[in-house]
């Protein structure tokens, strides 16, 4: 019983991370459309410059924090308004292969100044986050990603429900004509989600660096992972995401556990394909018929 | 319009069948026959063997690059998986080898159908799903086989990989790039003559109208499910093929190479070859290989700079780095591919010096 409530705990949290890796790759999702296969290195991209701050630059850890932030968040302009911009309207391969080509661009960039191997970040988090439930133990930064999480989807709810960028966002991502014609920006629209999503996704890059420290290749395969979580939870929903991701985080937990170690990375594709023959547009996904 | 002219210089076909025709001239069949006879004569017998090994993995590169440009550039369904139906041709024909003692001309095609069959089963979802939808069907399809080539040990012998004895054709062993050379490019030579012609049929003219417009396909009669299960299964047999040669040119295969990357590489291979244009999938396989190639001897002749080296740098990601930047510039500059930059030199020649 220990070890089932073990697994479960370890779960939920190894699931919220996915959910709030996913967020990110959601967001570009709703606005644009766009399938980003640079996901997972933007993860990691944000990681390793806050570890350059923090480890090389001296710089104290919230100042670096709010700094990653601010530098993904230009990325992200500068990636839509370089590689994305040009390709609206294209076909969507082009688009897809864009962003494998870029993913490819950014790990070997990371490669090249940071390297392979594993690095780890200094100990930095209260010990007072540790938890102790009866039998269950749960460690320091999985508390922590659990308020980052819900801090997160609490922000991003009131940004969506009520500030005005929000609004034209989720307009455009209803329906882009109808929001263009009604006086929405839809290019600003599309910059200002990819930086968000940039920002989101850097976040979360650290949180899984603080848990797992970083490692390009760990995290790129992170970026796959996200696939199987936003189909489960709907493409373009993003209390989907974190849903889908805690069930894809306890599925792998529980493979891992009780099944086989080795069957735990492919059990989420292995479900992916299942929903996508079942319910292609997942549990929360916007259902748009088209039987062709 | 038959004549021995170099391209005609306006659009004079007649009937249907001038229209279908392969080549506009003469002059483009001859210069064809001319190129494959000085690289059959030549290649072989002038190329030091490093070239002739590189010019064979381009070879077998291309007829798995004419497969995926099927499947893309005239179905318009997009495959994340070929990397693994590559892998499962390779597989199949070793285990056909060495198992069941096949000689390699059977083997090679028999491993062709069954990663055909494998490949209509991730083309299942394509009955319901198109798009994106079906990409990521076909990316978990990548991680499903990887996942199985390697943990069914009894078939694959896992990690370990296989030997593949020598192909052997009425006693002639083929071993060696030369023998190899042969055996490639004159199935490159078949598959490339049978991928155009297929185009030609009814069949391939089913799949350009899927690609156009799935709707009015379906409207017009054509049962798409069934066109582009045939698609998948015929980009797969490329695949497969492409595949089991490789598995007998390499000798010994494990299951390392046949991860999401190869994938990418052949996706590239279409793209900046050019989509749906036969010559472009073997310029695209040529362009990744030659700069694969390239940029590992580069890559390698910086470890030698003294103050590179000395820096601690390690070179070799810039491959990497590299690769990705030449996909996105293709895309974001000459979407069309090298068979449009072709096309351009070939009408700047045609209409010199009174070009408009």
């Amino acid at each position: 019983m220990d070890f089932f409530l073990q697994l479960l705990v370890n779960g939920v949290c190894v699931g919220l991370l996915y959910g709030i890796s996913a967020m990110g790759f959601v967001m570009i999702f709703k606005a644009s459309s766009v399938l980003n296969f640079a996901h997972g290195e933007l993860l990691a991209l944000g990681a390793f410059i806050f570890l350059s701050l923090v480890t090389w630059g001296k710089i104290p850890v919230v100042a670096a924090f709010l700094l990653t932030l601010a530098g993904c968040f230009l990325l992200g302009f500068v990636i839509e308004r370089f590689f994305l911009r040009p390709l609206i309207g294209e076909k969507l391969i082009f688009v897809i292969m864009l962003t494998v080509g870029l993913a490819a661009m950014f790990k070997g960039l990371i490669l090249l100044i940071w390297g392979g191997n594993l690095h780890t970040y200094p100990e930095f988090l209260p010990p007072s986050l540790e938890m102790q439930l009866g039998s269950i133990y749960i460690a320091p930064v999985y508390s922590a990603t659990l308020v980052i999480s819900i801090v997160f989807l609490i922000l991003f709810g009131l940004f969506f429900k009520k500030s005005s960028q929000g609004i034209f966002m989720r307009s455009v991502a209803d329906n882009q004509k109808a929001a263009l014609s009604l006086g929405v920006h839809v290019r600003r629209v599309f910059a200002l989600s990819w930086a968000i999503a940039a920002m989101v996704a850097c976040m979360s890059g650290i949180v899984l660096g603080i848990i797992n420290g970083v490692n390009v290749h760990d995290l790129s395969a992170i970026g796959l992972k996200v696939f199987p979580v936003v189909i489960l939870g709907g493409l373009d929903s993003i209390g989907g995401a974190i849903i889908g991701g805690i069930i894809i985080g306890l599925l792998e937990t529980f493979t891992g556990g009780y099944l086989s170690p080795s069957l735990r990375d492919v059990v989420p594709y292995i479900v992916l394909v299942v929903i996508l023959m079942v319910k292609p547009y997942g549990l929360f996904g916007l259902v748009e018929i088209e039987r062709v | 319009m038959k004549k021995i002219s170099f391209h005609p210089c306006g659009n004079y076909r007649e009937t249907y069948a001038e229209e279908l025709a392969i080549f506009d001239t003469w002059f483009g069949r001859i210069s064809l026959i001319v190129f494959l006879a000085l690289l059959f004569v030549l290649a072989p017998f002038f190329l030091s063997p490093y070239l002739l090994y590189v010019l064979n993995n381009i070879g077998i590169m291309a007829i798995a690059a004419i497969g995926l440009n099927i499947l893309i550039g005239y179905t318009g369904q997009i495959s994340l998986g070929h990397g693994a139906f590559f892998g499962v041709g390779a597989y199949a024909g070793a285990i056909l080898a060495t198992r069941l003692n096949l000689p390699f001309f059977v083997c090679i095609p028999a491993a062709g159908l069954i990663t055909a069959m494998v490949g209509m089963i991730f083309g299942i979802p394509s009955g319901r799903l198109k798009g994106l939808y079906l990409t990521i069907a076909t990316l978990a399809g990548q991680f499903i086989i990887e996942y199985v080539l390697i943990q069914w040990e009894s078939l694959t012998k896992g990690t370990m990989g296989i030997t593949l004895p020598g192909p052997n054709l009425l006693g002639w062993n083929i071993s060696g790039d030369k023998a190899f050379f042969f055996l490639i490019f004159i199935c490159l030579v078949a598959m490339t003559w049978f991928a155009v012609n297929i185009m030609r049929s009814k069949y391939g003219r089913a799949f350009i109208a899927i690609r156009d417009n799935d709707r009015a396909a379906e409207g017009m009669g054509i049962p798409i499910f069934k066109y582009k299960l045939l698609s998948f299964a015929v980009s797969s047999f490329y695949a497969g093929f492409a595949g089991a040669l490789w598995a007998y040119y390499m000798v010994s295969i494990t299951t390392e190479p046949f991860n999401l990357g190869l994938s990418v590489e052949f996706i590239a291979m279409v793209i900046i070859g050019g989509m749906g244009n036969m010559p472009g999938a073997i310029f695209g396989a040529t362009f990744i290989t030659l700069l694969n190639e390239l940029l590992r001897f580069a890559t390698g002749a910086m470890m030698n700079v003294s103050w590179i080296a000395g820096m601690g740098l390690n070179m070799a990601p810039l491959r990497e780095f590299v690769f990705g930047l030449a996909i996105v510039l293709f895309i974001l500059i000459e979407p069309k591919g090298i068979a449009e930059l072709w096309r351009i030199v070939r009408s700047s020649f045609r209409l010199w010096p009174f070009s408009y």
